[in-house]
């Protein structure tokens, strides 16, 4: 007969045990699990990404509706027991269901400490522990400028991330001389310092809150010497406690903990308790190592395997904060019996400290570089005696025996027992095991067989290097779709790491990303250029080997070779002189075609290569400059006549374009932009199909984007209606330079918009005054660098080599 | 054999391509990243797109015309499709490159 065993809590503990035990005793219970959260189990130690914007709720799901019906599990979600009543065997939730139990596991986790001092309960406080957590912060990210962070612990420092990633002006507050000190040493501490500050974010040392005040909600919070810090977000993330009153209520054996012994078994022998909620031999845990050891023994033991025990072991730390390495492992306090290996290397951010005794590591701190981690952590769990390399031990296991080993040929060099996911401790043989008996290729089949890097993520690199030394080039790396063939990392996650990292040239993104390539490919070079560009304008130098021939040579190929010239007629207006020097040109070069665009300009067709800085002389001559009709840039704005001519006219279409155009020519962006402006909602300037488009109307300018006239037929969507002709520019600019910074490569607004979402746009664009201004001044900073002329450049020699051939043979030479 | 001098190879940028006129066309000079120099025709196998003015990577051009990628080495296209160039014998003596006469005058013939 099927016994009933109820859970109360759903996290990732209890849903970790329920997999070990349907798989160890399949049938066995009726299982009933109450969750105080109004939803399935998700992967709690994700919350940073999601906070951080990386990662989606729906991505951090372990345990999808579709699993509980699958495995006949019935899941109460946002039922919160109040009761256990021990003599009846049932347990009672706040919406009255009552359920009889045979084995009760009790895995309420914990409670985020709440330092008490007045204000604690202002609204505006918030703590960081789950999903309702992470949407308020998300929620309170829109609109309020200042957060402050109470705690420089792991938990602290990934909401100080996350925050300031969603545009907050963020500030830690730390109780101690130096963040995670618990985890870190202080010098490695004072690098953590020092990193999380250049990402903008404040750091207060010895910071002892003394109160938040504010009226009717957070305005500021007070310290101790008397400092005022204005703020009206807090988030505390002090620390953690097991949350174990009920079980205390329910008269089971409490300290800081449930008491259970190695079984997980409390002193009722029908109850268990596991998870963060536990206390075994003493100890608490926080991380998700030792709480998944707990529920192996406590699946074991539901099993009928009463001789499973828990087994304290060490767990490494490591902060998941994009572009913040760290890693830190067991011991590392100062003492008589111990010796240290220090490692620092100040121009590349890095340290490293191996503490030792008896020539056997016992501790490990690694900032910076923290590729040798799991060999560190090899030889501390197996104590090796280090004595004979330990001359070169702290520059990791390629230096051990010869020459460096490539980050490849170091993780084939790992032996089998070796840890590769410290959060599930899975080791190399079990996965590169699994990759060869179940015949897996990809990632998310070794995530579900093995576990390896389900739960943090952050040993994905060393399982996809696994997978490859397993598999070859059966492994089928990504749901990302790669820039390229030259890497894994699609073009989001390069953009967001070019940022991360602060990478400036092409050399040192293909070296740090780990580009399979020398020099990549006609696909990732002039997509790489473009990201350093947009996000680096005054630093970067542009890489004109990176960029595809017309954006080089300033024209537009054609099929035979030639060139294609197209002259800036700002907002479609023209003259006398300029048509008549266009006349002249199109003579003197005998220029086989002239087009008017559908742009609204002149376009000269089947020009030599050799010629073209003579035809930009010529045409610069009478004041026209580089249309920039071959860039992925602002190309055209165009217009209809508007109020100074048409009966219908509204406003001064013509003007407000010329004015858009003379203001954003230049620009690079992802793909090509462009635009046009119509006097009134006739709309002769068909502005509602162009990538950005304004429709004048009597209170003012209507804002259009995202419409396409191409590949696809789109009209535009509506960002709003603003009521001068400035804060036209304005938004527009502002729309501009966030498709500058978010779109990939050669991908149009249109796209980009669908990808981001209207509500998401408009929402940053109309709503945040604060954030388009931000924007808007990027813009303007870029444009100091981007707006020069091509063709008068080159028509004063730049690139000269780019126009003429480097040597002629002719018919006599070749004879000699 | 012999050696037509064509110029140096600081005339050429590194991952980029200059052209040499000749009486049968153009011929295109490539200057990889690590200095590597190739000679071919200026004229992909697909369409005849001007190689010269292609993407250099590696040891291979992309055709600015339709992206058919092109062995530096052996004129052969890499990958799905398929065509080949002429490579032309390029010799580098210091920093002065030369060409292969003979290989030109056997065409020009």
């Amino acid at each position: 007969m099927t016994e009933k065993l109820v859970i109360i809590g759903n996290g990732m503990a209890p849903g970790r045990m329920l997999e070990h035990l349907l798989e160890k005793a399949p049938g066995r219970y009726q299982v009933t699990i109450f969750n105080a959260e109004p939803r399935v189990n998700y992967d709690r130690i994700m919350l940073s990404p999601v906070l951080s914007g990386e990662k989606d709720y729906e991505e951090i799901i372990i345990h999808g509706d579709g699993w509980y019906i699958k495995h006949e599990i019935t899941l109460y979600k946002g039922h919160k027991i109040v009761v256990i009543d021990r003599q009846a065997k049932t347990v009672t939730s706040d919406h009255g269901v009552s359920e009889p139990y045979d084995k009760l596991v009790i895995a309420t986790g914990s409670v985020p400490f709440i330092i008490p001092v007045p204000g604690n309960n202002l609204p505006g406080v918030l703590t960081y522990r789950d999903l309702d957590d992470v949407r308020a912060m998300m929620l309170a990210a829109q609109s309020r400028a200042k957060a402050v962070v109470i705690g420089g612990g792991l938990l602290g420092l990934e909401a100080a991330a996350g925050l300031n990633a969603q545009g907050m002006d963020v500030t830690v507050l730390h109780v101690m001389p130096t963040l995670m000190e618990r985890q870190l040493d202080p010098a490695a501490g004072y690098l953590l310092q020092r990193a999380v500050e250049e990402r903008g974010i404040k750091v207060i040392t010895k910071a002892n809150t003394q109160a938040i005040t504010g009226n009717g909600k957070v305005e500021q919070i007070e310290l101790a010497d008397g400092t005022i810090i204005p703020a009206t977000l807090v988030v505390m993330a002090v620390g953690i406690r097991p949350n174990a009153a009920l079980a205390k209520e329910a008269g089971i054996a409490v300290n800081r903990g449930i008491v259970v012994d190695a079984g997980m078994r409390s002193n009722d022998p029908d109850i268990f308790a596991l998870g963060e909620c536990a206390e075994v031999n003493g100890m608490v845990y926080g991380l998700v190592a030792p709480l998944y050891e707990m529920a192996r023994v406590a699946a074991s033991q539901l099993a009928g395997d009463e001789a499973a025990a828990f087994v304290h072991s060490d767990t490494p730390t490591k902060l998941k904060v994009t572009g913040i390495e760290l890693f830190s492992l067991g011991d590392f306090a100062e003492g008589e019996d111990r010796q240290e290996i220090v490692l620092r290397d100040a121009a590349a951010g890095v340290y490293k400290r191996l503490v030792l005794r008896d020539d056997r590591i016992i501790g490990t701190v690694l900032y910076g570089e923290t590729g040798d981690g799991a060999w560190f952590n090899d030889l501390k769990k197996k104590q090796t005696d280090i004595s004979e390399m330990r001359d070169t031990l702290i520059f990791g296991q390629s230096y051990q025996g010869g020459a460096p080993l490539d980050p490849m040929a170091a993780v084939a060099a790992l032996p089998d027992d070796a840890e590769i996911c410290g959060c599930n401790g899975v080791c190399k043989g079990k996965i590169t095991g699994a990759i060869t008996a179940k015949g897996l290729t990809s990632l998310d089949d070794v995530r579900a067989h093995t576990k390896a890097s389900a739960s943090c993520g952050s040993c994905t690199g060393l399982v996809e290097k696994l997978m490859v030394l397993t598999i070859g080039d059966k492994y089928n790396p990504a749901t990302v779709q790669p820039m390229c063939g030259c890497t894994t990392l699609g073009h989001d996650e390069v953009r967001r790491l070019i940022k991360a990292k602060g990478l400036k040239t092409i050399p040192a993104v293909m070296q740090e990303l780990e580009w399979i390539t020398s020099c990549g490919c006609a696909k990732c070079r002039p997509a790489l250029n473009y990201y350093l560009v947009c996000d680096w304008p005054d630093d970067y130098a542009d890489d004109y080997q990176s960029r595809f021939v017309n954006e080089r040579v300033h024209a537009n190929i054609q099929k035979d070779g030639t060139y294609s010239v197209v002259p800036r007629m700002w907002g479609g207006v023209t003259n006398a002189a300029e048509l008549r020097a266009i006349a002249d040109v199109v003579d003197k070069f005998e220029i086989p075609m002239v087009k008017v665009t559908g742009g609204q300009r002149i376009d000269m067709l089947g020009i030599r290569k050799e010629d073209l800085p003579a035809v930009w002389a010529d045409l610069g001559q009478a004041g026209f400059v580089s249309g920039h009709a071959y860039a992925k840039g602002l190309r055209t704005v165009k217009t209809c006549v508007g109020s100074d001519w048409c009966r219908f006219g509204t406003q001064d279409s013509t003007g407000l374009g010329i004015r858009i155009e003379k203001f954003m020519w230049g620009s690079w962006t992802p793909a090509k932009v462009k635009m046009a402006v119509s006097g009134c909602p006739r709309n002769c300037a068909e502005a509602t199909c162009k990538d950005v488009g304004v429709i004048c109307v009597d209170s003012g300018y209507e804002i259009h984007f995202a419409g396409a006239a191409g590949l696809d037929i789109k009209g535009t969507e509506v960002l709003g209606l603003v009521k001068t002709e400035d804060e036209a520019l304005e938004h527009i600019v502002a729309l501009t330079q966030m498709y500058r910074e978010q779109g990939r490569y050669l991908e149009r607004i249109y796209k980009w918009a669908k990808r981001i979402g209207i509500p998401e746009i408009k929402r940053q664009i109309m709503d945040d005054a604060d954030k388009r201004k931000a924007y808007y001044e990027r813009f303007v900073f870029s444009q100091k660098f981007a707006q020069v002329d091509p063709w008068s450049e080159r028509v004063s020699g730049k690139d000269k080599h780019e126009f003429r051939p480097m040597a002629s043979v002719g018919f006599a030479e070749a004879a000699e | 054999m012999n050696w037509i001098a064509i110029g140096s190879i600081t005339d050429i940028p590194r991952r980029g391509a200059r052209c040499v006129d000749t009486p049968e066309g153009k011929i295109a000079i490539f200057r990889t990243a690590d200095d590597q120099v190739y000679a071919i025709d200026d004229h992909c196998p697909h369409r005849g797109g001007p190689l010269s003015q292609g993407i250099v990577h590696g040891a291979a051009v992309t055709c600015p015309l339709h992206n058919w990628v092109i062995s530096l080495e052996t004129g052969k296209a890499l990958g799905a499709d398929e065509g080949v160039v002429r490579t032309i014998p390029v010799k580098v003596d210091g920093e002065r490159l030369f060409l292969a006469l003979e290989a030109l005058a056997s065409r020009a013939a």
